[in-house]
This record gives structure tokens, sequence and C-alpha cells, in this order.
């Protein structure tokens, strides 16, 4: 999930051209919404991958579109190599986009969107078959990967996850120690009083918002399941309530950490102006003591670290009985329907995930593949109350809730904007109470929750 | 097999003209009225931008931005990009003004004024961006020349964020009137120059009597272009700050809706509401100033 807003501003003219030029291909829509409905149930086994000597028939040439602009020169190019010792007859063909989410948008509303890709997450989940291969029944499928469910249509798969990222807190144990912490905090007083003898004893930022960069302000939302202490929170307990933004509630807690922080001065200086590269050497090297990210950043971090030891990973704060950090997927890989190898792509897949060593190398997680080792920095938490956990799925009949009530009631769970204005008002930018703005999200939810569980 | 000679030389010209204007107007029809064509049908549709059904619904997403206030509260931030626009268009008629008479190194300044409207509006975001920051250029300027005192987290303090992303607009932006003005300004013959001259006029009176009522059609297409342009602000504030810290514009809002919540249906009402108001501002002030006269 390596993003960067470089480009941003022309990304949305793009988008706009782009989309206009895209929709003719809507007349004949219609038609194959039909054919692909039918085959998701039934032609599950039409890509699945040979075994054995079979590899050796597999033919053709296909395009994999990637979002790793910075290794798929080098990185990437060994690992055609490596499939090619099994698949030699395979041509893999590299696309790396550097804007990944907006542009593969454009293009799948052509025909030509490569041959294997990472599902987009704004691809409404309900959709997924008009645009991908069927991988197999997740009943079967699910006996070897983790992190399925977020991904499937009414049983059947789309896509397999790249890797498998855990959130939580990222931090700087030599400022920890030199503001006297001895013990990572566990419940959200313990963390604010860490945050506040950070500011008093050391020159560190105790906790950097990068609220410039916007998308990181996100990954506050993954942390959602760990304050809650539960993992059917949410997407189970958080669509059956109409108060998902009342105090008490995970979301009230979760982001009172954030305006509390903000509020009593333990954020950067001045927010409007962070700059998420610089930001990673910042805390690598003792001038910053906390920022909330995922798995994914870790790697990133330690490669920019004098001293990579003291970057260390402890779960969210909470007030629950049980710490949760919770697992959820990264991007996840899928076949496009329009492939004319989709046999040579499916192998790709399948080789990606099981034997590129992407997940755990490059993409910084733990691997999909159920009974992979544990990453390194985890290992400290074997033993202890700490446990790792995927989010439960959605009830039948509800996949997609979350996201659609979200959208709908325009909140962003996932998107920076209430971040952005929680911060706004904690600096006192803005006339309105933290209570207000958790009142303001909630009326939304309400009213987009009664909207959508009637629609459906 | 037939040959072009073999036409009238008038039916030539006919099909010359015809083969070579079939071009730009293909271009034009694909990527401006198509586009602004299916907008408008999107504008009654829920569309999410990429699904493979598109669902009717009529005048709702209209009703939707009309119901709301939230939609139309960001045009507050307009007014501050419509009163740059008069510093800007000042800005330029000052300049185009004086470096129209003989000046030295003329052409190096125009050259310098005319520079940013070349730069990549992206490039300009990420500029002012550190121009502004709490230890950028600006604060760092203000220091050298002994106005410390003045520093300010430009893009932090809610009373200075527009005015200083308005700046940034201004700088952008200025280069493109400038230049309109210059060459305006140059249309007038020297003759009348030096017959004022004779009969005793300054540099004042030449501007005041001479000048401005020789580019007047100018002074007002440019005064459309910018005031259009004050409305639909989008790529600096965009590419600065997001939109964050109160410096959303309606385009931004409208670019938000469409692809942070997969609204296109509700984004398509937003952008016909917004040419719209462009069209009637536009006649508005052509009016308006039609009746002056």
């Amino acid at each position: 999930m390596k993003k960067s807003k470089v480009m941003a501003g022309l990304m949305g003219l793009t988008l706009m051209a782009g989309l206009f030029t895209g929709c003719s291909s809507n007349n004949n829509a219609e038609n194959e919404t039909a054919n692909n409905k039918g085959n998701a149930g039934t032609n599950t086994e039409a890509t699945a991958a040979p075994e054995g000597d079979a590899a050796k028939d597999i033919k053709g040439e296909i395009t994999v579109i990637t979002q790793r602009t910075d290794i798929v020169d080098t990185v990437f190019k060994d690992y055609a190599a490596k499939f090619n010792e099994k698949y030699p007859d395979v041509k893999v063909n590299f696309e790396a986009l550097s804007s990944y989410e907006d542009q593969i948008k454009i293009r799948m509303s052509t025909d030509d969107y490569g041959d294997v890709l990472l599902l987009p997450t704004s691809v409404a989940i309900k959709d997924l078959p008009d645009f991908f291969e069927p991988l197999g029944q997740m009943s079967d499928l699910e006996q070897k990967y983790t992190g399925l469910e977020e991904r499937s249509v009414d049983g059947v798969s789309y896509g397999v996850p790249i890797t498998v990222n855990f959130s939580g807190v990222i931090y700087n144990k030599q400022v920890f120690k030199d503001a006297g912490i001895t013990e990572t905090p566990r419940t959200m007083d313990q963390f604010m009083t860490a945050l506040q003898s950070i500011k008093d004893k050391t020159e560190a930022v105790p906790l950097y918002t990068n609220y410039a960069a916007g998308w990181t302000l996100t990954q506050w939302e993954a942390d959602l399941a760990t304050v809650a202490g539960n993992r059917d929170y949410v997407n189970i307990a958080q669509v059956a309530s109409d108060d998902n933004f009342v105090k008490g509630q995970p979301h009230y807690d979760l982001y009172k950490v954030l305006y509390d922080a903000a509020k009593n001065g333990l954020i950067e200086e001045d927010p409007t102006t962070t700059d998420w590269e610089s930001s990673k050497a910042d805390l690598a090297n003792g001038k910053i003591g906390t920022m909330m990210l995922g798995s994914w950043a870790i790697g990133q971090i330690k490669g920019v670290a004098t001293n990579p030891d003291d970057v260390g990973f402890m779960p969210f704060p909470t007030n629950a009985e049980k710490v949760l950090v919770p697992l959820s997927d990264d991007y996840n890989l899928g076949v496009s329907v329009h492939s004319k190898n989709k046999e040579a792509a499916r192998a790709w897949l399948d080789w990606f995930i099981n034997e590129s060593g992407y997940p755990t190398t490059e993409g910084g997680g733990m691997s999909p593949v159920k009974g992979a080792e544990l990453p390194e920095i985890l290992k400290q938490f074997e033993g202890t109350e700490v446990t790792f956990d995927t989010l439960a799925p959605a009830k039948a009949g509800e996949e997609g809730w979350v996201d659609a009530i979200d959208k709908e009631a325009q909140i962003g769970l996932w998107q920076p904007d209430f971040k952005k204005v929680i911060i706004e008002a904690a600096i006192g930018n803005r006339k309105d109470s933290y209570d207000d703005i958790m009142k303001d999200l909630n009326d939304k939810w309400k009213e987009a929750r009664a909207k959508v569980t009637a629609a459906k | 097999m037939p040959k072009l000679s073999n036409l009238s030389y008038k039916n030539q010209r006919i099909l010359i003209i015809f083969l070579f204007s079939l071009v730009p107007l293909l271009l034009l029809l694909t990527f401006s009225y198509l586009p602004v064509f299916k907008m408008f049908q999107y504008s009654f549709t829920s569309w999410d931008g990429l699904s493979k059904k598109m669902e009717y619904v009529g005048l709702e997403n209209y009703k939707t931005i009309f119901t709301k206030p939230e939609y139309f509260s960001v045009f507050k931030v307009s007014l501050y990009y419509f009163f740059a626009t008069f510093v800007q268009m000042g800005l330029a008629l000052y300049f185009a003004t004086i470096l129209s008479f003989n000046v030295r190194m003329k052409n190096w300044f125009k050259g310098i004024l005319f520079f940013p409207t070349l730069l990549n509006g992206v490039a300009i975001g990420f500029i002012f961006l550190f121009f502004f920051k709490p230890e950028g250029t600006l604060n760092t300027l203000l220091d050298l020349l002994g106005l410390g005192a003045w520093q300010q987290k430009w893009l932090l303090n809610p009373h200075l964020i527009n005015i200083s992303l308005a700046f940034a607009s201004v700088w952008r932006y200025m280069g493109m009137n400038f230049i309109i003005f210059l060459g305006a300004i140059s249309s007038i013959g020297s003759d009348i120059y030096e017959a004022s001259e004779i009969d005793g006029a300054n540099r004042w009176h030449q501007f005041r009597h001479i000048i401005i009522p020789s580019i007047k059609r100018i002074l007002q297409l440019n005064l459309i272009l910018a005031v259009s342009g004050a409305i639909g602000v989008f790529e600096i504030p965009y590419v600065m700050t997001g939109g964050s810290n109160g410096s959303s514009t309606f385009v931004i809002q409208t670019v938000d809706v469409a692809f942070k919540y997969s609204k296109l249906g509700l984004a398509s009402a937003m952008a016909v509401l917004l040419l719209g108001i462009v069209i009637l501002v536009t006649i508005l002030q052509r009016v308006l100033i039609k009746e002056e006269k």
C-alpha cells in the first residue's frame, strides 16, 4: 500500500477526462453482466491451476499490473525469471501504476486492464464478478488461505490478498526509553501519559499525524477492532447499530485519542505541512515518538533507520479486556475476466502468493497462506495476552454494508476528511467540539443506515 | 477513378475546407460536447462510476444538492479568489503598462512575469507548499528582512490559509493576464502617444485616457475569464491542502464526491450546476457592463 500524493491534482483532472472517454462501453454492459452472473456460480474450475507436469503445457503472454513502481524493474524481473523456470512458455510483462487505485479504475471501464491485477478497493464488492474471474469456492480456498472473506461474493472468491497486514502503533524504542517509559502502554490513559512524557522529557514529536498526506490518517480506522476488542465489531456489530459514533462506542474512543493528543499539543507543530517521506526517517531516527500505521510501513521505516532495532510495533491502546490486533487484507490479487490466457494468469497468481515470497519480504506483512510463519517483529508477542485475528466477515446478505452505508453517508471511514476535521477542531481552527463532530457523523450514519438496510 | 483535379476549383476548395475542419470538429465533439452530454445524462442517475448498472433517479441528485447547505457553503472560499482576481488584474495591468514603454531589460522582465504560466499547476502547488512551511522560504525571507515578528504558519491559520492559497493562484495566473494586456496595449499606435505628449500629457494621463479606453474589450474579457476561474478554482488548493482546513472549493468537493464516495451521479449534477453558474455569471457580467456604456 505504498501510496503517494504526487500528481494527485493531475490525477483528478485525468480522471475526469478518462471517465468520460471510457463510458461509451456501457451499451453492451447489460449483456455482459448477465453472462458473468452465470459464470460466478458454476464455472469456478475454469482457471484452476493444473498440477505437476501440466505446468509445461501452459503457454501465452500475460500482463501483470502492480502498484509497486519502486521494485517493478528489479524484484519483479527476478520473480518473472523464477516463474519461468517452472512455466517456461509463459511470457510475463509488468506494468506499474504510480497511483494505482485511480488509474486502474479508469482502465477498468475498458476491456484492457491486464491479465493479473489487484482488485481496486473502490469497486463495489457485488460488482466484482463483472470484472474478475472466479478463483474458486471460498469454502475450498479457505483451507489454504486467510483473508478471503473481504473480496468474496456469494461464497465465490475473486482475489487472494498479496499480504496480510496488521495495524497498530509504530514507535521508536529509544524515544520511549529517553522518556522513561519502561513498559509499552496498554490502555488509552497509559498511552496519553506516555505521549505527555515524551513531550516533557525529549525533543521528539510524541505523535506524528501526517495530516497533510491525508491517507496516512485513514490508518487509524484499521485499529477500530483493537479498541472494540472484538473481531465481530467491524462487520457485524457496527452495521447493526444506529449509534456508531456516540460516547462509549469504539469509534468515539478511537478518535478521542487523536483529538486529545492534538488538543494537548502532543502532535507536530504545523500539521498542514507535514511530509510523509521525511516522517519515516524522523521516526526511525528518534525525532518522532509514535505513528499509527500498518505493518507494511515497518520495512520502509527500518530501511531508512540508522539503528533498525529502534523501530518497534505495539497494539493500539485499548480499554477492552482483550488486546486484539486485527489482521486485514492488503490489496487482493485477481484475474481479469477479459484475459486471453487465463490459465497462465492463474498460474502466476498462485505462484506469486505461494512461492515468490512477496507477502513477507516486499509486502512486509504476513503470508495469506495458512500455517505460514509469523514475521520477526511479532515474535515478541508470542505467549502474551496479545492475539492476532482476522475480522469476522459480515453476516450473509449483509456483505458490503459498512462500505455502502459509509459511501451513502459520505462519512469516509477510510478517507482522511473527518480525521482532519478532528485535528482542526482540536488545535482550535474550528469551533465545533469533539462531541459536535461525532454527533454529526452519527446523524449521517443513522440516516444512511436506514436507507441501505431498507434497500436490501 | 475519381481524381481531385476532376472537380471544379470551387468544389475542390469546399472539399478541402471540409476535410480540414473535420479533424478539429471531431476532436471537439469527442472531448467537449459528448462528455458534457454524458454528464447531463449521469446527473440523473445514481451511478457509482464503475458498476455496469445505472439506475435512473430523476431529479434526486439535484434535490440533494439544494437541500443540503453543506454543498453550497464552500462557495464562500471562492470569494477569496474573487477578490484576488482584482489584485491579479491590477498587477497585470500595471506591469503591462510599464513594460509597454521603453524600460531597460524589458524582455527579461516580460520573461520573468510570464514564466509561472508555463509551469505545471501541480509543480506550482509543491513549490508553494514549501514556500509556506513554518521553516520554509517565506518565513526565512521575513527573518532575513528583520521582519521575524511577522512569521506565520500560513497554511495552519484558518484566517490566512485561503489568502495564502489565493496568493499562489495570483502568482500563477497573472502572467497570462499580463501577456494579453501587453498584446492589447502594443496594438495602440505610437502616433497617438506622440500626439498626446505634444499636448503635454504625462504617463498617467496616457494610461487613463489612451490605454484604458483602447483595451476596454480585453479588460472585460479578462474579467469574465477571471471570475469564472474564481468559481472553478481547483488545482492549487487540491495539490497543496487537498481541501482541508477550510480551503475546499466547489470543484474539489465535486471531485471528492465522485471519487472518494463513488457518487458519480451526484457529482455530475454538481458539475452541471457549476456550469450553469458560470454561464449565468458570464451573461450577467456582459449585460451589466453593456448598460454602463
